[in-house]
């Protein structure tokens, strides 16, 4: 049986569900380990240090990330050679594995450091099969997608991405809602790596029907698929140029914009100005409620006027209002600009026993006029009743969290929907941008390296090193330490920009519209 | 605007070589700080950052100025 040849006539429309809903839990898989970082880190790190165990969370959060572009070769490879579909339906049972299996690893506590060394190792198994994933899902959706319409029909898939991280943070929130504080740190933050195998087990039902991408089965019918895709790809200069052009004037740019908005802004809204946990998935969550229909207006949009003119645009708009966003989300809960009611402060204190460990909480809430309400916690670990002390350091945990008023709320979810808006115009081309630069018989492999390498390495680090030059900043006692994250985003996508608006061509993008 | 293709190839090596420099007396400090943060960003500095922009950014750079670009217009 020849496994190339269409079995059925598929229309667009069940490609782009099969494709897109597969895509979409690979993406809620993979952002369901990021949104629970705090939380991981407290259950597979030492926790002698909080700082050290969020960014040992971040570094394996980077490790998924960094192996990406190594996914991006391998499957990249086996999709030119066997074929879209069945590449990608490995990609799609290996997230779902790994993913579930994060899910049921005991915590450090329990285990000791095998419980790291597992969540890491199937944390790289996710990269991977993220790696491979995408590529194939673009590909296969723009293979199927009239001349003329690629960009329209690929943006489907451009929402995944997002639909995931917003589904992620939906599931999280409606466990945290379900459950109290302690249920959720104890053991209620493994349900949505478990959910996540229900839903991969649908999507593989779905696409285990769908027949091979048209384009790539004429291709092997008539013997002219590749036999070394990655020595094809990157061992030829000519395809090697359109690589590194790929990456440096667009993928790369692309990568930083997308995590800035979509997950810089939520780490700054946490970490930074120490908003309430579920009021920030809630901002999140409206904001990208109403910036993913962007991502199709913006894909369509590039059918007509160009992917390089909407890809540029979005990227120039980005750099150059970051600080001015950030100046504004920060000072809407700076309290130094509110006035509080100091005769409604109160201050508790009390036992809290959670296990075996024994601490003492002492809890401060302040009321401000605007309605906004900041509770500030210290909490003292105990041993045998007394100041647990370690490395001569008695372990006091400081932590803050201010609930924002009503008004607050819309003006952070307007900003960070402004955020939302950037990605979608320089990610909703950015597939059809890809295909088309490269032809079929290496496009898988082409396509998805400095897709993976602009996202996985230069966006998906975003959030690490932008949050040390803000605590760097902070340390130095700079006055606007809490913009200082943002060079990062800012410095790349410029030169990604210049490389972008100068390098690439219409002759470039049109080459293999077919 | 192939002159200025061309030209900017030796902006890119420049800056390839710069950012090096950079990554190199940024990251080698937190490499050998003993501290667990400093260790992970200087992994990820020296040994996925620095090659990947300074290797990617030259060859692109070398790529442009020998015109590689200039012919696809």
């Amino acid at each position: 049986m020849n496994n190339t040849i269409p079995r059925k006539p598929s229309s667009i429309w069940s490609v782009i569900t099969a494709s897109s809903m597969g895509t979409l839990i690979e993406w809620y898989d993979f952002y369901i380990f990021g949104s629970l970082a705090v939380v991981l880190s407290t259950k597979f790190f030492p926790a002698d240090n909080p700082t050290a165990a969020f960014l040992s969370t971040l570094a394996t959060f980077a490790a998924g990330f960094v192996v990406r572009p190594f996914g991006a070769l391998f499957f990249g490879r086996l999709g030119d050679i066997i074929g879209r579909k069945y590449t990608f339906m490995v990609t799609l049972l290996l997230m779902g594995g790994a993913t579930f299996i994060i899910g049921c690893v005991p915590s450090f506590e329990t285990i000791g450091y095998a419980a790291p060394f597992i969540v890491l190792f199937m944390r790289l198994l996710q990269g991977l099969a993220l790696g491979g994933e995408y590529g194939g899902a673009a590909t296969y959706v723009a293979e199927h997608a009239p001349k003329g319409q690629k960009g329209f029909w690929t943006s489907w898939i451009q929402t995944t991405a997002t639909v995931g991280l917003f589904i992620s943070l939906l599931v999280i929130l409606f466990t945290r809602t379900m459950l109290t504080p302690e249920q959720f740190d104890l053991w209620g933050w493994r349900i949505p790596f478990w959910v996540s195998i229900l839903m991969v087990y649908v999507s593989y039902l779905i696409r285990k029907n769908m027949s091979e991408s048209p384009a790539f089965a004429k291709a092997k019918s008539e013997g002219k698929t590749s036999t070394n895709p990655l020595k094809e790809s990157f061992g030829n200069r000519y395809n090697l140029k359109f690589v590194l052009l790929a990456l440096f004037g667009a993928a790369m740019g692309q990568g930083v914009i997308w995590y800035t908005g979509q997950f810089y802004a939520m780490s700054f809204l946490e970490r930074v100005m120490s908003v309430n946990p579920e009021q920030v998935i809630t901002i999140l969550v409206l904001a990208l409620l109403g910036g993913t229909p962007f991502f199709i207006f913006f894909g369509w949009l590039s059918d007509k006027i160009g992917r390089k003119a909407v890809m540029m645009s979005g990227m120039l708009i980005a750099i150059l209002s970051y600080r001015a966003i950030y100046e504004k989300m920060y000072q809407t809960t700076n309290l130094e600009n509110k006035t509080e009611m100091v005769e409604r402060r109160t201050e508790d204190q009390a036992l809290k026993q959670l296990g075996d460990i024994q601490d003492s909480v002492f809890t401060t809430i302040r009321y401000f006029e605007d309605g906004t309400v900041v509770t500030e916690t210290r909490t003292w670990h105990l041993e045998k009743g007394v100041s647990k002390i370690v490395s001569g350091k008695t372990q006091i945990a400081q932590a803050k969290s201010i609930e924002v008023n009503s008004a607050d709320k819309w003006i952070l979810t307007f900003l960070v929907w402004i955020q939302v808006l950037f990605v979608t115009m320089v990610y909703g081309p950015i597939a059809a941008f890809l295909v088309e630069l490269f032809p079929v018989r290496i496009r898988y492999t082409s396509m998805s390296l400095p897709y993976h390498i602009g996202n996985g390495i230069f966006g998906g680090l975003l959030p690490a090193i932008s949050t040390y030059f803000v605590s760097n900043a902070q340390n130095e006692g700079k006055a606007d330490f809490y913009l200082e994250g943002l060079w990062y985003p800012i410095i790349i996508g410029a030169i990604c920009f210049i490389i972008g608006v100068i390098y690439i061509t219409k002759k470039m993008t049109t080459r293999y519209t077919d | 605007m192939n002159a200025i293709k061309r030209f900017l190839g030796i902006v890119w090596i420049i800056l390839a070589l710069g950012m090096g420099y950079f990554l190199v007396t940024f990251g080698w400090p937190k490499f050998v700080s003993g501290t667990q943060d400093g260790l992970v960003f200087g992994i990820i500095i020296l040994f996925v950052l620095l090659p990947l922009i300074v290797l990617g950014l030259m060859v692109f750079g070398y790529y442009a100025l020998i015109g590689e670009y200039t012919q696809d217009e």
